[in-house]
């Protein structure tokens, strides 16, 4: 199956090749924020089963990034509502209870981050779990959401079930994400924590990711025709090769890090504690590509390509403009912030 | 309540209103934030740094809440009103794209090097930073507001086939409406932070706070505001004319009157009768409405019967109502305030009314929101879309469920923003950076 089957005859020139460029600033916005924010809502995750003091250190370790991270969301999301206005009511309005109880769990646990430095000290524990529980709220509507866009809004119980099961696999790979970046992030006893929930939820990820990819073609027959028609097969094989090499990978620098702090290697520790969460972001990159080939060029599976949903394309051409001109510039000063919040996570003050 | 309109309309008003109380406090705070950092810089009075400490840890919190309370606002453009984006989201489209693109990364990303990197900057590159944050604020507003109002006075564009198509974008970027919306929008943001750093410090002098920048703030917030209501009178002003011209309706919904009159009189007072079109227990000063709007004791103005589609007049009138009166008392006591602080410390009295009025900002802000929201109604785009054809076709209780639950998270999160402000302002400034710095996520004493 030719995925260009889907384009609507005499479609040519910009208004063929506008929304292709659109859907995939959009997907890159997306992918960004998966994995930017993944890592700060998995921190969230785990913060409850940290001791009350080593949390300080953990809202410090993304204390300066969790507030352009969701700014991928924005962007993912408006760029779906300006780019494809068609397909943001539909698949928005189809989603409606996940997306409110999302936007509360992210409202929760970003209101959170603030008031628990700015309260009476009793009160601190009670943003402490407002935190996480917005973390974790947020993580997993957004596997459901996904769940339920894969399937084109299977309402039935099986759907359901099925959207919630990605609910958790999703909640389990951000879990993974922020162990791997608490690991990058922190030093001695916290560090040692985060090694011990990078091993638990990476076995969580790798269970979440298998069963979706197995379960997927199952409630879609378009996504089985797409994965198991020659020589599309072939050709799609590596993505599932390379997300098991690096998940092995990641076994393999989770236990030389282990090591590493049993045996006191202070220098191995510090020349090693990247390698998690770069093999957590490429299992995110990898299983982004498989989505993103399973669905394309639908926004609904079946229902709404990107070419149905696009805006005109004048309106497209006003906003490339400025996204060409402007990406590279937040691009940069991006790579600036994290460049000045370098290194370990020390606690922060303000001024 | 089983309207799924009405329920979509106040669900959406509910969120966007308690989205504006944030960015009203953060836009002119970062603002006052970059003169106190430019005046520590300038003078190196340590009072200065000691108001920039105070107030950077309540613009952090604001844009908190700003920013999630966004968040929420761009999914619900399409589970609430798809038809909006259907129909003009190709205007729509790039003002929000433009916003989100120039504005939201360049605030939130300098944001964390102006709040924690202090000590891993320079400060030339920190005040740097700092001014980056009010420019994004400030762009933000700019790019909202061109789409506020373009909604309210559309140029700019042609209709094919029921959908709006841009033809002139630099007719779209200077609408008629925006230029009194844009300026009356931020400097009634800078009468919010006013009346909030006046108010702030007139508590903490009467709980005997005697910080010596404490007396500084109070003098910043009265002189601001006292030099800012004057200003904003006369170009509410002008904005109401603009409003005139091109909102006629709404101009009637906000002076209570029905009925089209030469020599229309100024309503204080009125109860509106909206079955029966006409006003109960009306008190009026003949000829003034007349006199202030069209510059003629006889000069005639439309009334409300008038047109064939218009707003509800009840919500409209009472809404001017409550954002003139606050603006009136902010005259009286920004006025006395400046007067007695030229001869001395303010009395008492003075102190507990200026600690009364610290939000005052919020309650003339909404109100004039409400205005210019409400008294666009039927429309959602004047002329072109009405509400009623945009909203979603989502069931009545499941708008209903999530309304409740949206209502109960923000009437939490208010109380806690508020209370959350006047315990910092009871902890006062913490003690000199270097000395014994607080840590923003340590244990507060």
């Amino acid at each position: 199956m030719n995925p260009l089957e889907a384009v609507p005859a005499g479609l040519t020139g910009a208004a063929f090749w506008l929304p292709l460029i659109f859907v995939c600033l959009m997907g890159l916005a997306m992918l960004l924020y998966v994995i930017l924010d993944g890592y700060d809502l998995g921190v969230g995750i785990w913060l409850q089963r940290a001791e009350p003091a080593q949390r300080d250190r953990m809202i410090a370790a993304i204390g300066p990034f969790w507030d352009a991270n969701e700014t991928w969301l924005v962007l993912g999301v408006g760029l779906l509502l300006v780019a494809f206005p068609l397909a943001h009511g539909v698949i928005l309005g189809a989603l409606y209870l996940p997306v409110a109880l999302m936007l509360v769990g992210l409202i929760l646990r970003g209101v959170a981050f603030d008031f628990r430095a700015k309260v009476k000290s009793e009160k601190k524990a009670r943003w402490d779990l407002a935190f996480h529980a917005g973390s974790l709220l947020a993580s997993l509507a957004q596997g459901t959401m996904l769940g339920q866009l894969i399937t084109g809004f299977d309402a039935s119980p099986a759907g359901l079930l099925f959207s919630i099961f990605i609910g958790l696999g999703l909640a389990a790979g951000y879990a993974l994400l922020g162990a791997s970046w608490l690991i990058l992030k922190t030093e001695g006893a916290l560090q040692l924590r985060a090694l011990r929930w990078a091993r638990l939820s990476a076995w969580g990820t790798g269970a979440g990711i298998a069963a979706v990819s197995i379960a997927t073609p199952m409630v879609s027959p378009s996504i089985f025709a797409k994965w198991f028609s020659l020589p599309q097969f072939f050709a799609l094989l590596p993505i599932p090769l390379a997300s098991l090499a690096m998940f092995v990978l990641l076994q393999v620098f989770l236990s030389r890090l282990k090591v590493d702090a049993g045996s006191g290697n202070a220098n191995g520790l510090r020349r090693w504690s990247w390698g998690p969460f770069a093999c957590s972001v490429s299992l995110f990159v990898l299983a982004f590509f498989g989505l993103a080939y399973s669905l394309f060029p639908y926004l609904v599976p079946d229902r709404i390509t990107i070419w149905n949903a696009a805006a005109a394309p004048e309106a497209l051409m006003v906003m490339l403009v400025g996204a060409l001109l402007v990406l590279p510039a937040i691009l940069g000063y991006t790579a600036f912030a994290y460049r000045v919040f370098r290194g370990k996570a020390s606690d922060l003050h303000y001024g | 309540m089983d309207d799924p309109l009405l329920l979509a309309r106040i669900q959406f008003a509910a969120n966007i209103t308690f989205h504006i109380l944030f960015p009203t406090l953060s836009i002119a705070l970062g603002w006052a934030l970059l003169l106190f950092r430019l005046r520590y810089t300038r003078t190196g009075d340590e009072r200065w740094m000691s108001l920039y400490r105070f107030w950077v840890k309540i613009f952090a919190l604001c844009f908190a809440l700003g920013v999630v309370s966004g968040i929420t606002m761009s999914f619900q453009f399409g589970t609430n009103w798809p038809g909006f984006m259907n129909t003009v989201g190709n205007i729509a489209g790039p003002l929000l794209a433009y916003e989100v693109l120039t504005a939201f990364f360049l605030e939130a990303t300098f944001l964390s090097i102006m709040l924690f990197g202090m000590n891993r900057v320079s400060a030339r590159v920190h005040t740097l930073a700092t001014a980056l944050v009010c420019f994004g604020t400030t762009l933000s507003a700019f790019w909202i507001l061109v789409l506020n109002s373009w909604m309210q006075t559309p140029v700019g564009f042609e209709m094919r086939d029921g959908v709006a198509h841009a033809t002139d974008w630099l007719a779209i970027l200077s609408n008629p409406s925006l230029p009194y919306r844009f300026v009356h929008m931020l400097i009634a943001s800078a009468l919010t932070v006013a009346f909030l750093i006046a108010g702030l410090s007139a508590y903490r002098l009467l709980r005997r706070d005697r910080g010596p920048e404490v007396t500084l703030g109070l003098k910043v917030g009265v002189y601001a505001a006292a030099a800012l209501i004057p200003l904003q009178i006369v170009v509410g002003d002008l904005h109401g004319l603009n409003t005139l011209h091109h909102q006629p309706a709404k101009v009637a919904a906000m002076e209570g009157l029905w009925d089209t009159t030469a020599g229309a009189p100024a309503v204080l007072f009125a109860i509106p009768d909206e079955a029966a079109q006409r006003n109960r227990y009306e008190i009026a000063i003949p000829k003034l409405a007349s006199l202030y709007l069209v510059h003629d004791a006889d000069g005639v103005v439309r009334g409300l019967k008038d047109f064939e589609r218009h707003p509800r007049m009840t919500p409209v009138f009472w809404s001017f109502r409550v954002m003139v009166g606050v603006g009136l008392l902010m005259l009286a006591v920004s006025w006395l305030s400046a007067a007695a602080l030229r001869r001395g410390p303010l009395p008492t009295w003075l102190l507990k009314a200026l600690t009364a009025m610290s939000f005052s900002g919020w309650f003339a802000v909404v109100a004039g929101w409400w205005v210019t929201e409400i008294g666009r109604q039927p429309w959602l785009v004047t002329g072109v879309l009405t509400a009623a054809d945009a909203a979603s076709s989502v069931p009545a209780p499941l708008i209903a469920t999530s309304l409740v639950m949206y209502l109960a998270l923000y009437a939490v999160l208010i109380v806690a923003f508020v209370s959350a402000v006047f315990h910092l302002a009871r902890k006062g400034t913490p003690p000199a950076h270097g000395e014994a710095a607080v840590p923003l996520a340590g244990a507060l004493p």
